[in-house]
C-alpha cells in the first residue's frame, strides 16, 4: 500500500513539473544578423562613398535603428512572438556586436520573420521604470535615439556628408535624417512606425534545433532609404527630422530589409 | 510601581516614535488642497516619501546635472520667482546660450497633463530630460548625469534611503525629481483661503475684479488652477523666430501659434509674461488683450466675439481685475523652506 502511495506521489510530482515548463526544454538559439550595406558595397562608415537614386554622392557617419516586436511563423502557420520585455534591439553600425540579435525560440521550422523598425506606441508612452536596456534614454552615448522635447524614440538615424548638401551652420556639408514619430500621446500626429515581414522560404527557412545556432542573415541597404516609394534628394532635403516630409523616408524603410541566406 | 514606570516609559517611547513618524509623514505626504480637483500625476507609480522628496530636491538644486556643472534646475526656476527665471524674457543656459521661450513655473504640476509651452512632454517623469539634454540649457547627456551621480560620494546612499538600492537609474532619478516637483504646490493664496472658507473675504474691489475675471478670463484660465490646460492662440504677433508652438508637436496646421494656457497664480513673482516673455508687466498683458490682439492664424474664437478681436476692458475694470489677480499670489509658496535649496 505504502509503495503505491509513494509511486502515486512521484507520478503526481512528475506530472506537475511537466506542466510548469512546457517550452523551456525545446527552445534553441536563433540569431538574426542585420548586415548594413550600400547597394553592392559593404557599408563603411566615413570612408565609403556611395551614390543615391538622385545621383548624389554621400558618405555615412551615423547609422543606427531600433528593431522590436519580433515574431516568427512556422512552416505550418504557428506564430511565436518574442516576449515583449526582451524584444527591443538597437542596431548600431559602429557596434559590431549589436548587428546580431540573439534569441531563444522554440525548436521549429520558421518560414517567416516579422518585426517593427522603431518602437511601438505602447513603449513610447510607458512609465519610465519600464524603459530599460536600449529603451533607457540614458543608454545612448553620443547619438541619442530619444527626443526629449517631443517625447518619443528616434527609430532610424542616418547622418553623413554629401557634396550635394548645403553648407550648414558648422561649415560642413552634412545631412541628417532622424526618423521617428509614433502617432502622438493624446493628439494624433505622424506615425512612422513601419513593420517588415520577411519570407524566408526563398533564401532558406530557419530550422531551429537545439544542437546548433541558426542564423538568419539579412541585408539592410542604406541606398534604399533614398529610393523606393519616394526618391529622396539630399540637396532638396538635407535635414529631415520630426516633420511631414519624414513620412516619405519612413515609407522607404521596409524596402531596406532583404533576406540573403540562412545558416543552420 | 516599577511596572507602572516601565509602562509609562514604553508609552513615552511609543509616543515619540509616533510623533517623529507623523512629522515625516506630514512633511512628505501629498495632500490634495480642499479646493483642488484630483491630481493627474500617477502618484501610485511614484509614492512620495520624505527621502525621495529630499533626493529630488537635492538633484533639483545640483549643477552636476549640466555639462560643465554650472547650471542646476534651480538656476532658471527660482523659488522667489515662483520657480521661474525672474526678469528674463528667455533664459540663458550653459555658456550663456539663450533659449527661445520663457521659463515656466514649477507649480501645481501634479495637475498638468502635458508639459512645456507646446505640450511636447506628456509625462512629468520624462520632462527633466529636455533641459538636461538641451544644447542651450544644460547640454549634458542623461548617461553622463547618471555616471556623475554614481561616482559621487553622497548620492548612492541617498538613493538607497529613497528607493532601497544604491543603484542609480534613469527611472529613480526622474522619479525623485518628480517627487520634488509634485510637492511644489501653490494653494495658499488669499483666493484659496477665501474659497476654502478659512476666514478672509474679498474686498469690494477684489470681488468686482473676480466677477470681471469670471466673465472675461475664466473660461481659458479656469479655476482653481487658473488654466484649462488647453493650447490656444491668444493673438500675439509672431516674433522674429516665428515660433509655431504646438504645431511643432502635432504637425497639425490647426495648432499653429497655439501655446499652453498659463496659470494666473503668482503673477506678481513671474514677470515677464507670454511664451517668449515679451510683455514685461501685467499692464502690458491687459493692454494686449484690450488693444493689440492680432488676427493671426488660429486666433482663439473666444478672442473673436466682437468686431475688434480681443477682450474689451475699461480702465476701471483693469484696476479691479489687477486687484483680484493679486489675491492669487501665494507668499507661503515662494518662501516655503521645504522647497528651498538646503
Amino acid at each position: 500500500m505504502r509503495q503505491y502511495l509513494a509511486l502515486a506521489i512521484l507520478v503526481l510530482f512528475t506530472a506537475c513539473k511537466k506542466d510548469e515548463t512546457p517550452l523551456d526544454n525545446s527552445t534553441a538559439p536563433l540569431s538574426i544578423e542585420f548586415d548594413n550595406i550600400a547597394g553592392d558595397k559593404n557599408l563603411q562608415l566615413n570612408t565609403g562613398v556611395y551614390t543615391n537614386a538622385a545621383n548624389e554622392p554621400f558618405s555615412v557617419s551615423v547609422f543606427q535603428y531600433f528593431i522590436s516586436n519580433v515574431k516568427l511563423t512556422t512552416t505550418d502557420g504557428k506564430d511565436y512572438v518574442v516576449p515583449q520585455d526582451s524584444s527591443y534591439f538597437m542596431i548600431n553600425e559602429t557596434d559590431v556586436a549589436s548587428h546580431s540579435v540573439k534569441l531563444h525560440v522554440p525548436q521549429a521550422d520558421y518560414s517567416s520573420l516579422s518585426f517593427i523598425v522603431g518602437v511601438d506606441s505602447l513603449r513610447n508612452t510607458m512609465d519610465i521604470s519600464r524603459r530599460t536596456g536600449v529603451l533607457d534614454p540614458a543608454s545612448y552615448s553620443d547619438h541619442g535615439m530619444y527626443w526629449g522635447w517631443n517625447s518619443g524614440y528616434i527609430f532610424v538615424k542616418l547622418e553623413g556628408t554629401s557634396s550635394s548638401a548645403p553648407v550648414d551652420a558648422s561649415g560642413q556639408r552634412y545631412f541628417r535624417y532622424h526618423i521617428g514619430g509614433f502617432g502622438g500621446y493624446s493628439t494624433p500626429t505622424i506615425n512612422n512606425i513601419r513593420s517588415v515581414t520577411i519570407d524566408l522560404t526563398r533564401a532558406g527557412i530557419a530550422s531551429v534545433r537545439r544542437d546548433r545556432e541558426t542564423n538568419v542573415h539579412l541585408m539592410v541597404d542604406v541606398l534604399k532609404m533614398f529610393g523606393g516609394s519616394s526618391s529622396i534628394s539630399i540637396a532638396s532635403n538635407p535635414t529631415v527630422m520630426f516633420g511631414p516630409f519624414s513620412v516619405n523616408i519612413a515609407d522607404n524603410i521596409p524596402g531596406m530589409f532583404r533576406h540573403d541566406h540562412t545558416e543552420d | 510601581m516599577i511596572n507602572r514606570k516601565l509602562t509609562m516609559g514604553v508609552l513615552l517611547v511609543l509616543l515619540f516614535y509616533a510623533c517623529s513618524k507623523q512629522v515625516e509623514q506630514q512633511y512628505a505626504v501629498f495632500r490634495q488642497p480642499g479646493n483642488f480637483p484630483a491630481p493627474a500625476y500617477n502618484l501610485a507609480g511614484n509614492e512620495i516619501t520624505g527621502k525621495g522628496f529630499e533626493l529630488g530636491r537635492k538633484l533639483f538644486y545640483d549643477p552636476l546635472l549640466s555639462a560643465d556643472n554650472t547650471i542646476s534646475c534651480g538656476t532658471c526656476h527660482v523659488q522667489s520667482a515662483a520657480f521661474t527665471h525672474h526678469g528674463h524674457d528667455i533664459s540663458h543656459g550653459i555658456n550663456d546660450r539663450l533659449g527661445s521661450r520663457n521659463a515656466q513655473p514649477i507649480m501645481n504640476l501634479a495637475w498638468e497633463k502635458t508639459f512645456m509651452w507646446d505640450g511636447g512632454v506628456a509625462d512629468l517623469d520624462l520632462q527633466p530630460i529636455v533641459p538636461i539634454t538641451s544644447h542651450v540649457e544644460m547640454n549634458e547627456t542623461l548617461g553622463n548625469v547618471l555616471n556623475k551621480l554614481r561616482s559621487s560620494a553622497v548620492y548612492p546612499a541617498l538613493y538607497k534611503d529613497a528607493f532601497g538600492s544604491t543603484a542609480i537609474t534613469t527611472a529613480t532619478t526622474m522619479k525623485a525629481l518628480s517627487q520634488f516637483m509634485v510637492m511644489c504646490i501653490s494653494s495658499n493664496s488669499r483666493y484659496d483661503s477665501i474659497m476654502r472658507g478659512e476666514g478672509p473675504l474679498f474686498t469690494q474691489e477684489e470681488n468686482e475684479g473676480y466677477g470681471i475675471f469670471q466673465q472675461k478670463c475664466g473660461s481659458c484660465h479656469k479655476e482653481p488652477l487658473f488654466t484649462d490646460l488647453s493650447f490656444r492662440n491668444n493673438g500675439l504677433r509672431p516674433g522674429p523666430l516665428n515660433d509655431e508652438g504646438r504645431f511643432a508637436i502635432t504637425l497639425n496646421a490647426a495648432d499653429t501659434y497655439k501655446f499652453k494656457v498659463p496659470s494666473l497664480r503668482n503673477l506678481a513673482y513671474t514677470a515677464p509674461y507670454m511664451h517668449d516673455g515679451r510683455l514685461r508687466t501685467l499692464n502690458a498683458v491687459l493692454h494686449h488683450y484690450g488693444q493689440e490682439v492680432q488676427e493671426t492664424l488660429n486666433l482663439d474664437p473666444l478672442l473673436r466675439q466682437t468686431d475688434k478681436p480681443g477682450i474689451a476692458l475699461t480702465e476701471a475694470e483693469k484696476l479691479k481685475l489687477l486687484a483680484f489677480l493679486r489675491t492669487l499670489n501665494d507668499k507661503k509658496f515662494i518662501t516655503d523652506k521645504k522647497l528651498s535649496e538646503q
